[in-house]
Formats: C-alpha cells, sequence, structure tokens
C-alpha cells in the first residue's frame, strides 16, 4: 500500500449518473467530496453513457415535454410493469422527484432535446438528453470539476472498512496501486453486477453465457458484494434485470442502443427449433420490448429470430446490421440455419391463421390470428411478399435489480433492519427497492438522479452536521 | 484515404447513426440522416456537406474510440468533403490542384505572379519603385487600366463558371433537378442558416470547436472573415462603377465608398481569418482530418494576404513605393482568385447547397417510420 488519497467528508463510489447527481448534490451542501470510478475517463460513466433520457412527471407542457404525465398515470404504469413488485413510498418519491429534477440537471449544464420532434414518440413521458447520456455524463463531470469535486479514473474499490454498518475507509487502485480514502459518508452508486459472468451463472446457470450485456463492462457487483459481506440487507432477485432482445450479433459487452431490434411485432418471432413462443402483437412495442429479453432467455441455446417480410421495410428503427434476406422463407431458413422444414411449416400454420383486417401499426389494431398457439393479437399478416428478412436474437442484459436496500433517505438498511450510521446508495444498486421486475423506458435515469440527488444531500447533511 | 474506403466508412458509420440517433438535435446532418435506410454515394456526399465539422456529436458519442464501433462523424465527413472537393472540381484535370493547394504553393503562386506582374511593368517601362506620388489615375500608371480589367475580368468570369460548374456536379450528384434549386422558401431558409452561421450557434451555446468546451468564437471569426470578404467585394464593385459609370480614376478619397467598403472589409478579413487560424491550430485533432491542414491553411493565409497587402496599399499609396505595393496587391488577389474553385473557398459553396437540399427535404413527406 502506498499512502492514502487526502480525506474527504463524502466519497462517492461509481461514476455514473447518481455518482455524479450525489457528488455534485453533496457538494453544493459544502461538502468536500472524492468521486471514484473504476473506468478510464474514455469509458467513464457507467450505463449512463448509453442512456437517452429520463422519464419525468409533470402537471403541465414544458419545453422538454408535451402534454402531461401525473404522478397516478407514472405510478399506475410502473405498477403494471412491475406487476405490484415496487416500494410504494421509494417509487412516489423517485416520480415526484422527477418532476423537479430537470431544472437542477440544467443549472450543471445538462441540455435536452425539445420535445417535439425526435424519434420513439415518447416525448410525452420522457425528457430526451441533447446528445444522449454520454453528454449527460460529460457535462457533470464538467460542473464537478468547476466545483472542486476530486475525481480519479481507473480507481477500483477493492476493499471497504465497514464495522457494524458505520463506514470507515475505503481501498482504491489507482492505476494499480492501493490507496486508502477515508470519508465520513459514503455513497454507493457503483451499478449492478451484469457484466460478472460468474456472477451472473449463479443465478442463471449456464443460460447466462449466451447473454450479451448492453452496457459497460465494468459492472462487476465488486461493490456490491462488499456491502453484503458487511451485513447490508439485499434487495431483489438476481435473475430479474432489464433485459431486452437484442441483435446477436451485437459486441459482448457496450453495445448500447444500436443492437435494438424493433420489427418483432411487425412479423413473427421462431426459436432454435423454428417453432413460434410468444404473442409478437401483444401490445405496443415500447410497452413490451422489456419483456422480450426474459422470453429469448428462456428459450433453448438463449437464441430467437425474427422473420419478417418485405411489409415490414421502413416500418421499423433502422438497425445496425444488415438483416438476413432471402426470396423464399425455406432460403431464409439455410441462412438463419434454421430447420427448414420446420420453419417453413411454421409460416404456413401462421399465415392460415391470419384473419383479415385493418393494418395500423400506430393503435391496437384488428390484425390477429385464430385460431393459433400462441396467437398473434394484434398487426398479424401473413408472411409472404418476398424478400423475407430474418434477424437473430439473444437476450441483452440492460441492469440489473439485485442491491442494497435502502429507505427514504436513500440511507443503507442492514441486516435486522438498523440503518447504517452513514452509507447511502443511490442508482441501479438499489433500483431494485423500486423495479422488483419489469421495466419503464428511461425510469433507470430517473431513480438515479432522484436518489442520487437525495444520497449527496443526505451524506452531505451526515458529514457536516 | 482513398476514394472507396472513405465512402466505405461513412456509409458503416451512418447505419451505426441511423440506429442510435442520440444526436438528432444537434444540427441538420442527423434529421437528413433519419429521412433515409440506406446511404448511397451522392447521399454521402450530400450529408458529408451539410455537416459543419463542429465536433458536438463525437464529444457526445458512446460509440467513438475506443469503442470497437470506431464512431467518427467528423472526421470521417472531413474526409468524404474532400473527396467531393475534388470529385466536382471543373474543368476536371485541374482537380489534381487539390492535392497541391498547400501553404508553400500559395506562397509560390504569389511571388510568381509578383515577378510577373513586375516584369510586365519594367518590359513596358513602368517604374515601380520611386514614382513620384500623382493624385489623378496613379495606379494605372504601373498596369494600364484596359490590361488590369482584362486580366482580373477574365480570371473572375472563369473562377465564376468553375464555381457554378461544381456547383452544378453537386447537385446532380444529389440527384436534385434545377427546377426545384430555384423554389424560393429553400432558398430563404437556406440564406438564413448561411448568414446566421445556424449551425456553429448550437441554439445560442456555440459550438465545440477548437475544443470541448462550447464557444462562439469560431462562428464571429467566420463571420468577420465572410462579411470582411463581402466589403472587399462590394469595394470592388463600387470601384468599378466608379471607373466605368462616374469617368473617375482611382485612387480615390479616404472616404469615398470603395476605400470606406474596402478598409471596413479589410479589418474583418484581417481578424476574420488570424482568429480562424489561430482556432485551426489549436482545434482538436480527434474531430478532424490532419490531411487538410495546408488547404485550410493556404486560403486563410491568403484572405489574411489579401487584406494586409491592401491595406498596406492604402498606407503607402503616396510614397515611392506605392507601384510594388500595388504589384503585390493585385497579385496576391490574383492568387486567391486562381485558387478559390480549386481549395477551401469550396465548402462555402457545397455547404450552402447543402443546405437548400435540406430544406428542400424537410418540406416533403418522409416515408420511414421513427422520423417525424
Amino acid at each position: 500500500m502506498s499512502g492514502a488519497l487526502p480525506d474527504c467528508e463524502v466519497l462517492v463510489v461509481g461514476g455514473g449518473n447518481a455518482a455524479l447527481c450525489a457528488a455534485l448534490s453533496a457538494r453544493e451542501r459544502g461538502a468536500r467530496v472524492t468521486l471514484v470510478e473504476c473506468a478510464p475517463k474514455a469509458l467513464r460513466g457507467g450505463n449512463s453513457r448509453h442512456t437517452r433520457g429520463l422519464r419525468c412527471m409533470h402537471e403541465a407542457p414544458t419545453e422538454v415535454l408535451t402534454d402531461t404525465y401525473s404522478e397516478e398515470e407514472f405510478f399506475g404504469d410502473l405498477w403494471r410493469v412491475t406487476g405490484g413488485q415496487t416500494d410504494e413510498a421509494l417509487a412516489r418519491l423517485a416520480i415526484r422527484g422527477s418532476a423537479v429534477c430537470v431544472g437542477w440537471m440544467k443549472k450543471h449544464g445538462v441540455r435536452f432535446q425539445h420535445a417535439l420532434g425526435g424519434t420513439l414518440h415518447l416525448g410525452r413521458t420522457n425528457a430526451f438528453f441533447l446528445g444522449g447520456g454520454k453528454a449527460l455524463v460529460n457535462e457533470y463531470y464538467a460542473a464537478a470539476q468547476r466545483l472542486g469535486i476530486e475525481v480519479h479514473y481507473d480507481a477500483e474499490v477493492v476493499d471497504l472498512a465497514i464495522d457494524d454498518g458505520v463506514f470507515d475507509h475505503a481501498v482504491v487502485a489507482v492505476g494499480g496501486e492501493k490507496r486508502t480514502i477515508s470519508a465520513k459518508a459514503l455513497v454507493v452508486a457503483s451499478g449492478g453486477f451484469e457484466s460478472n459472468f460468474d456472477w451472473l451463472r449463479e443465478a442463471w446457470g449456464a443460460a447466462a453465457d449466451n447473454f450479451l450485456i448492453r452496457g459497460t463492462p465494468y459492472n462487476m457487483g465488486t461493490v456490491m458484494k462488499m456491502l453484503f459481506e458487511s451485513d447490508v440487507e439485499k434487495i431483489g432477485d438476481p435473475t430479474q434485470c432489464h433485459a431486452v432482445a437484442i441483435d446477436a450479433r451485437a459486441p459482448k459487452f457496450d453495445g448500447g442502443i444500436v443492437t435494438r431490434v424493433d420489427c418483432v411485432s411487425l412479423g413473427i418471432v421462431v426459436n432454435r427449433d423454428g417453432v413460434r413462443f410468444y404473442d409478437e402483437g401483444e401490445d405496443f412495442w415500447p410497452k413490451r420490448y422489456a419483456i422480450w429479453g426474459r422470453l429469448v432467455a428462456q428459450q433453448p441455446d438463449q437464441i430467437a429470430y425474427s422473420i419478417t417480410d418485405s411489409s415490414a421495410v421502413g416500418r421499423f428503427m433502422p438497425t445496425v446490421f444488415p438483416p438476413f434476406k432471402a426470396d423464399s422463407i425455406e432460403g431464409l431458413a439455410s441462412q438463419l440455419n434454421l430447420p427448414v422444414e420446420q420453419l417453413a411449416a411454421t409460416v404456413r400454420a401462421f399465415n392460415r391463421a391470419v384473419r383479415p383486417g385493418t393494418f395500423d401499426h400506430a393503435v391496437l389494431d384488428d390484425c390477429r390470428t385464430k385460431v393459433l398457439d400462441p396467437e398473434k393479437t394484434h398487426w398479424a399478416r401473413a408472411i409472404d411478399a418476398p424478400p423475407f428478412y430474418g434477424y437473430p436474437l439473444r437476450p441483452g442484459i440492460t441492469f440489473t435489480y439485485l442491491g442494497a436496500k435502502v429507505n427514504e433517505r436513500a440511507n443503507v438498511l442492514m441486516k435486522g433492519g438498523s440503518l447504517s450510521k452513514n452509507m447511502f446508495a443511490a442508482g441501479e444498486i438499489m433500483a431494485g427497492n423500486i423495479l422488483g421486475k419489469g421495466y419503464l423506458a428511461g425510469f433507470g435515469m430517473t431513480i438515479g438522479t432522484v436518489f442520487g440527488r437525495i444520497a449527496g444531500e443526505e451524506a452531505a447533511a451526515h458529514a457536516r452536521p | 484515404m482513398p476514394v472507396h474506403d472513405a465512402l466505405v466508412n461513412g456509409e458503416r458509420i451512418m447505419r451505426i447513426c441511423n440506429a442510435c440517433r442520440y444526436c438528432e438535435g444537434y444540427c441538420a446532418v442527423f434529421p437528413a440522416m433519419e429521412r433515409r435506410l440506406q446511404f448511397t454515394p451522392g447521399d454521402l456526399n450530400y450529408l458529408a456537406n451539410l455537416c459543419h465539422n463542429c465536433g458536438e456529436c463525437h464529444y457526445a458519442c458512446q460509440y467513438s474510440p475506443p469503442h470497437e464501433f470506431d464512431v467518427n462523424v467528423p472526421r470521417s465527413f472531413a474526409e468524404i468533403r474532400a473527396q467531393t472537393y475534388r470529385q466536382y472540381a471543373w474543368p476536371a484535370p485541374l482537380a489534381a490542384m487539390f492535392e497541391r493547394n498547400g501553404l508553400a504553393v500559395s506562397v509560390v503562386l504569389v511571388l510568381a505572379l509578383v515577378l510577373a506582374m513586375v516584369a510586365a511593368a519594367l518590359i513596358l517601362g513602368r517604374t515601380l519603385v520611386a514614382a513620384p506620388p500623382d493624385p489623378s489615375g496613379a495606379f494605372y500608371r504601373f498596369m494600364p487600366p484596359a490590361v488590369m480589367a482584362a486580366l482580373f475580368g477574365g480570371v473572375s468570369l472563369f473562377v465564376a463558371l468553375a464555381l457554378a460548374m461544381g456547383f452544378v456536379r453537386f447537385w446532380r450528384d444529389m440527384g436534385e433537378s434545377f427546377a426545384d434549386f430555384t423554389r424560393p422558401a429553400a432558398l430563404w431558409s437556406a440564406a438564413k442558416d448561411v448568414l446566421r452561421l445556424e449551425y456553429l450557434d448550437g441554439k445560442g451555446a456555440g459550438c465545440t470547436y477548437p475544443g470541448e468546451e462550447r464557444s462562439q468564437a469560431r462562428r464571429w471569426f467566420h463571420h468577420l472573415t465572410f462579411y470582411g470578404f463581402a466589403l472587399c467585394f462590394a469595394a470592388t464593385v463600387a470601384g468599378t462603377i466608379y471607373h466605368y459609370a462616374l469617368g473617375s480614376k482611382a485612387p480615390y478619397g479616404y472616404l469615398s465608398l470603395p476605400v470606406v467598403l474596402g478598409t471596413l472589409g479589410g479589418i474583418g478579413l484581417l481578424i476574420g481569418p488570424a482568429g480562424l487560424l489561430w482556432l485551426r491550430l489549436r482545434s482538436d485533432p480527434a474531430t478532424g482530418d490532419a490531411g487538410q491542414f495546408g488547404m485550410d491553411a493556404a486560403f486563410i493565409v491568403l484572405l489574411l494576404a489579401t487584406s494586409l497587402t491592401g491595406l498596406a496599399l492604402l498606407a503607402l499609396r503616396h510614397t515611392s513605393v506605392c507601384g510594388l505595393a500595388l504589384v503585390v496587391h493585385l497579385a496576391v488577389v490574383m492568387a486567391l482568385f486562381l485558387t478559390l474553385p480549386y481549395g477551401k473557398f469550396v465548402h462555402g459553396i457545397y455547404r450552402s447547397g447543402a443546405l437548400v437540399r435540406y430544406a428542400l427535404e424537410k418540406s416533403r413527406p418522409a416515408t420511414n417510420v421513427g422520423f417525424d
């Protein structure tokens, strides 16, 4: 060990949105703040650098949001996707906090895209960052520098000295050298464990090997594990996460937004055996994209294939990898290494079951199948107009929900229900308190921003009573 | 980078960007990209010339190096732009001048022209140094007005033709019709974008040039350069009118229209290019194409030399070196004109054309999803 880093009042572990919101908020309260980010500068920001916006409650149209999105509607959406697996008090705190955070974000340099226009038709519920999450992260780091927050990159926490729920100091490997750093309060905003395949395998078994990680390779869950070893109370199921079906050709890590494949509802999806397994037209894609990662993860070899014909071209967001393309279903099957006979039979059966209707992708239309198992309940049109297209799909893990239990002050709870004296948590590491399962687009950044600010303020208040 | 590779790389990057679209709020490039599912060479040439090389999208990019996708829109587009300048150049054989339009070549060109003019003056028996001031028609003691008019008129006509032909080639390459080019709404929209430098403004925040911190510096220096150039051009036009329509001979009085316009323009053309050069030298190598420094610097330095020698002529016109000062200024202006169609100047032609095209496209319905 070679020397200590300067003491601080609030130590923030992590370098993404929640960590930065905590560091800035603590600094605004006058605390001396040090932030340690395990990634190098060029890859700083955790999963936040792949985000696009945050879900925001608002009672009237604003410059960055159209119409209104009330607390009740927001909470209703959350209740539906989580099936009620949420801590209502914390969820409402995040929702109400989202109504007032845009001004604070702007104060620290974050810029937003204008509400009108834009790609995803989410301008009512989500405020989009101009340039996306990396631009936001860049602005926050610039603000941190202006405010005199000490930032260390390539700084991995290798030990946390915690005694009976009281944090004393951390040991940080900075550029290969171990340094201690003492602080009066600790904010843990170090993300989930989705980049740690050993841990994923514990939860999912061998299936985990076929998962792709959409975000940072630095979320190894190292600090989370240290918290659990120090008797911090766990929350959430290790198999629960925000997982979407992404292009199987995506990189193992950090593929981000471009790996999405948005044509599921326009065609059919089959598994390795060429067989359909779920209603592709159950609901609008933005409301269903978050269940397909799990659905694919439950299929043999964790792979699936989206099959469309030429009628889908131009009706969904462009993909980064070109689709496989053939003039016949049989030709497509052989390109995708799918059983030719079975895929042809699946498509024939599907086409026969399609009922006449008026196709409209903008509404829950009346194009459906009858009688098929499983049915496709909307946007079902015969797949018969060549060329035919196919995309291979894999589960793409965005972030995990296992984490540390917190209260409404972002204060970490210990086993047995007592509160840690000086440890707070924000972001993905405590998102499982609110997200028991399922996902709402942009809600991760809402939780990170609101609880990051709370954690920073509470940590500063503890450090400077 | 060879022709093929820059377009291949640009197409690869645009496919990534079109699947991401996080940068759609920055400038015209990304909304224009979103109208497309495929990127032909014509599309890429259009998008590359629509790009103002501000760098914002690069700093915001989650796929910039060290990410394996290696996305760098500003550099890729700078490389493609450089190719389009050669591709559209007229007459085609002179496109080779883009390979040799560096600073050194411009200096040599100026010197050659000075020597040629001095030689011509000597052969014609005119004294360039130590000729006593002559209040009326003094400049033409060194070069007869007919020679000056023929020389510069001829060069100007050629330059105008070369630039027009380049534009025609660009417009055709984008697949646009000339009937659409004359649509007043699109021309007006593009004119506003050009004259205000809308896409270097960042909606008031400026742009990330020369580095990651936003500033209005480039926009203001460019304004000084552009409007300085325009004023100097207006001064020339005013002088021509004075000479031919009013029968008044140069040099004109300090408060005459040509001199006032020229002086104001000259000052703009001193500060503007000096500022642009200063920024260029400090610009982040990550967002540019290092191979184009020579072309950028040559144009900037010739602009600077034009204003410097013009103002020097104004200061020295009653001294014994008036003739020499005149010849040097004329040589610099001639060099500037001759290199206009084969250097950085053409960016103004193609960017303006791309902005007209952008305005036209905005008025047409888009067929792709995810675009509104």
